[in-house]
């Protein structure tokens, strides 16, 4: 979308053609598709189609773009009508906007199709940076608002809880509506730059690297300094004395390590800071920090109390690395047993590089959680807990714009989506404030049937692949195709 | 084709659907492939400029009709459409744009090539082309938002109907009556749209509290309909009050009929369907029906 022109307080011109209409708050334009939303021009998005793409590239690939060939023959059954513009049908009592009937190997299927206004929902932030972020618990907050905290950590990754309806609708207005926003940008794949209480500047965007502290994270660690150790110490043996992996949680020394004595390394009588736990294993060894190893080091020398004269000698060659190899230094001892920097040699470099290649890219992963209620699971059956029951037993197959989505066990249909593995631009909002997300629910016709489902609301899959503000996409080669008999359950 | 225009096959490998801001066509002709495919040529070569066309006349395209002479072909059907009908009512060559884009687009594909069939659908507002001894089975929907089918009509060649159009306040042209939709049978789509649009703006019940209305230019600052006010919720009705609301529509259609300005109308308000004209086949299905075709 073109830039629009503000021409008042209240009514904009839209530039998106040449009519270019003055919208009025809350109002379309004369297309039906681009809208005034409290002053902002806004593209309502046409109800997206997925089409099976068998011959695609794997990706999400614009429609026009294979339309230019005419003649585009498909299939009834390879399309899926998703959810996203579909509109929805709150308080539910209604049946969902779409309930849409295709034949897929015989079998009749039927996809209930809506939008589900969530206010209990959120973001599952996975991070990878072994960089310090916050405290467990600390606020991560947007424009100064509290959108979540920070979350248990997992290996190699910082985690991040957003959202929920504490946030969203129990704080004040404004905590409410920057939280909204926030989880929307999330979810529709756009960066948002948060600060953490106590912790570091994060700018997240789904399955993009994270930046901390304005340093773009490009490798997550490899493992743990031991682990490190115990993975390259048969290469490292060949080249150095003794090797020292920095990292916040575990550092390894090799010389130390069962796997250093395994292979016969003699001791250099290296005396570690930090707080040892197992032989040639480190906790402690730094404070936190986006230094080396996701410490706050910045020369790595300063973990190293001093060397045994009744062990190491001069000339001992040493290196330092990090679990990421993004920080790697050479040294050699001299007669006083100072370690003295040395340029990395060819042999070590390549080393290093091994370290940087076994690791993987650090990504930002957005999970989108929410919990669907009484009454959007009304607006698929006149019995709501039948469909509850019907997802349980999977007999009922759930998906998020056509991506799979992971169903929570217990109670209720609380599910978590990979936002990257949906079309682009696929939440909205409502200013309660809450998330508007596309829910569909696939089962057999006569499973819809047993469920008290609205079998006289059924719509033929090429009736409203007919409408007109229909989008097609190409669907992802990496998605299950959601109208997959239940049979061939997922991989 | 430039960046905001839509020209694509839809999925069902018969269809052409393009879009070019407000105007959405799909199209679907039968005949001979080759006579198909030059058909669809020359929709998309005709319809790459035509919205240009009406935006460099918008003025004229949005004053009463006979104030201003809009010169593009498209504003040309459109002034022409409504001018017979501007003497007694007020309107605007706006109230036949959609027709008249349909009608544009089809001349222009069967001036190409020689078809059965030929539809386009402008958003509910439809040119209808067909050769001798060919028909159509008609639906008509009155709520776009929840297609269920009010009427139905078999057109044949011998009733010489060019165009279908439909009108109601739940549209997506604001109306100033409180018809759910008006659908009607003309010679052309052009003249189907304009009378469809007075037809539904004569299905009303002035002065009636239960019935919103707002001045249209307080809702689109440059409506055609200026400070006039138009339809923004109906509550309950009576049946007598359905009644006498459908009477006023019908008084009109049946004038135009008359006046051969239009061939048939179905008029749709809170469940009651009246049907009037001269084809036959017109009428008020007893249950719902899935897909027209």
């Amino acid at each position: 979308m073109s830039a629009e022109t503000e021409t008042g307080p209240d009514k904009i011109r839209c530039d998106a053609c040449p009519v270019l209409c003055y919208i009025k708050p809350g109002m379309a334009g004369a297309c039906d598709r681009y809208a005034n939303d409290a002053g902002i021009l806004v593209r309502l998005d046409p109800h997206v189609l997925l089409k099976r793409a068998i011959d695609q590239g794997g990706d999400l690939v614009p429609f026009m773009e294979d339309a230019q060939t005419s003649g585009d023959l498909v299939r009834e059954r390879e399309v899926f009508v998703t959810a996203i513009g579909a509109g929805t049908t709150y308080p539910d009592y209604k049946p969902a906007p779409f309930i849409v009937g295709s034949r897929v190997e015989g079998v009749d299927m039927v996809t209930v199709v809506t939008e589900g206004i969530f206010s209990y929902c959120g973001a599952k932030v996975k991070i990878d940076t072994d960089r310090h972020l916050g405290p467990e618990t600390a606020a991560v907050r947007v424009d100064g608002e509290p959108i979540g905290h920070v979350t248990t950590g997992e290996y190699g990754s910082q985690m991040l809880s957003l959202g929920g309806v504490n946030h969203l609708t129990h704080g004040g207005k404004k905590e409410g509506r920057v939280t909204c926003k926030a989880l929307l940008d999330l979810c529709n794949g756009l960066p948002v730059e948060m600060q953490i209480d106590g912790g570091a500047h994060v700018v997240v965007e789904a399955n993009r690297p994270p930046i901390v502290n304005g340093v773009r994270e490009t490798r997550m660690r490899v493992g743990c300094g031991s682990a490190a150790i115990g993975m390259f110490a048969k290469q490292w043996r060949e080249l150095v004395d003794e090797v020292i992996v920095v990292d916040d949680h575990i550092t390894g020394v090799l010389s130390e390590h069962q796997a250093g004595k395994f292979l016969g390394v003699p001791a250099t009588g290296v005396k570690m800071r930090g707080h040892r736990s197992t032989p040639g294993r480190y906790f402690r060894v730094a404070e936190a920090g986006s230094g080396w190893g996701g410490t706050n080091l910045v020369d790595p020398l300063a973990i190293i109390a001093g060397f045994d004269p009744k062990r190491a000698w001069p000339g001992l060659r040493l290196l330092m690395v990090s679990t990421t190899g993004e920080h790697a230094a050479s040294y050699v001892l001299d007669d006083e047993l100072k370690p003295v920097e040395q340029e990395l040699s060819p042999a070590l470099k390549a080393a290093v590089e091994r370290v940087q290649d076994n690791c993987e890219p650090a990504l930002s992963s957005v999970l989108f959680m929410a919990g669907a209620g009484g009454s959007l699971r009304a607006g698929v059956t006149e019995n709501p807990v039948g469909l509850t029951r019907s997802v349980r037993e999977a007999i009922t197959r759930v998906t998020c714009g056509g991506a799979p989505v992971y169903v929570w066990p217990g109670g209720g249909i609380t599910f978590m989506v990979d936002v990257a593995r949906m079309p682009k631009n696929a939440f909205g909002y409502v200013p309660t404030p809450a998330l508007v997300a596309p829910i569909e629910f696939t089962m057999k016709r006569e499973d819809y049937a047993a469920l008290g489902g609205y079998l006289e609301e059924i719509r033929d899959v090429g009736e409203v692949s007919a409408l007109a503000n229909c989008r097609a996409i190409g669907a992802r080669q990496d998605n299950p195709w959601p109208l997959r008999p239940a049979s061939i359950e997922d991989a | 084709m430039n960046a905001r225009q839509t020209m694509r096959r839809l999925p069902d490998g018969r269809r052409l659907h393009l879009g070019d801001g407000p105007i959405d066509l799909i199209i679907e002709a039968w005949g001979a492939r080759a006579a198909v495919e030059a058909a669809y040529a020359a929709a998309m070569a005709r319809f790459a400029t035509i919205l240009d066309e009406l935006c460099a006349e918008l003025p004229s395209l949005r004053a009463p009709s006979g104030e201003a002479a809009p010169k593009s072909p498209v504003g040309l059907r459109m002034a022409r459409a409504v001018a017979p009908f501007a003497p007694a009512d007020f309107i605007t060559p706006m109230a036949a744009v959609a027709g008249s884009v349909a009608d544009e687009i089809a001349d222009a594909m069967s001036a190409a090539a020689t078809l059965d069939r030929l539809a386009v659908n402008n958003g509910g507002d439809i040119a209808l082309r067909l050769a001798p001894g060919q028909s159509f089975a008609l639906g008509l929907v009155d709520r776009p938002d929840k297609p269920s089918l009010f009427a139905r009509a078999t057109l044949n060649a011998a009733d010489h109907i060019g165009g279908v159009a439909t009108s109601g306040w739940r549209g997506r042209s604001f109306s100033l009556g409180i018809a759910d939709a008006v659908s009607v049978l003309a010679d052309c789509a052009a003249a189907a749209d304009a009378a469809a649009t007075l037809i539904a703006n004569a299905v009303d019940l002035p002065g009636h509290a239960a019935i919103a209305r707002a001045p249209a230019d307080s809702l689109q600052p440059d409506s055609d309909l200026g400070p006039r006010l138009v339809t923004r919720g109906v509550g309950a009705l009576t049946p007598q009050e359905i009644d006498a609301a459908l009477g006023r529509g019908m008084a009109l259609a049946e004038a135009f009929e008359k006046s051969a300005r239009i061939r048939a109308a179905a008029l749709h308000l809170a469940g009651r369907t009246l049907t009037m004209g001269a084809v036959a086949a017109l009428e008020a299905p007893m249950g719902r029906a899935n897909a027209a075709g």
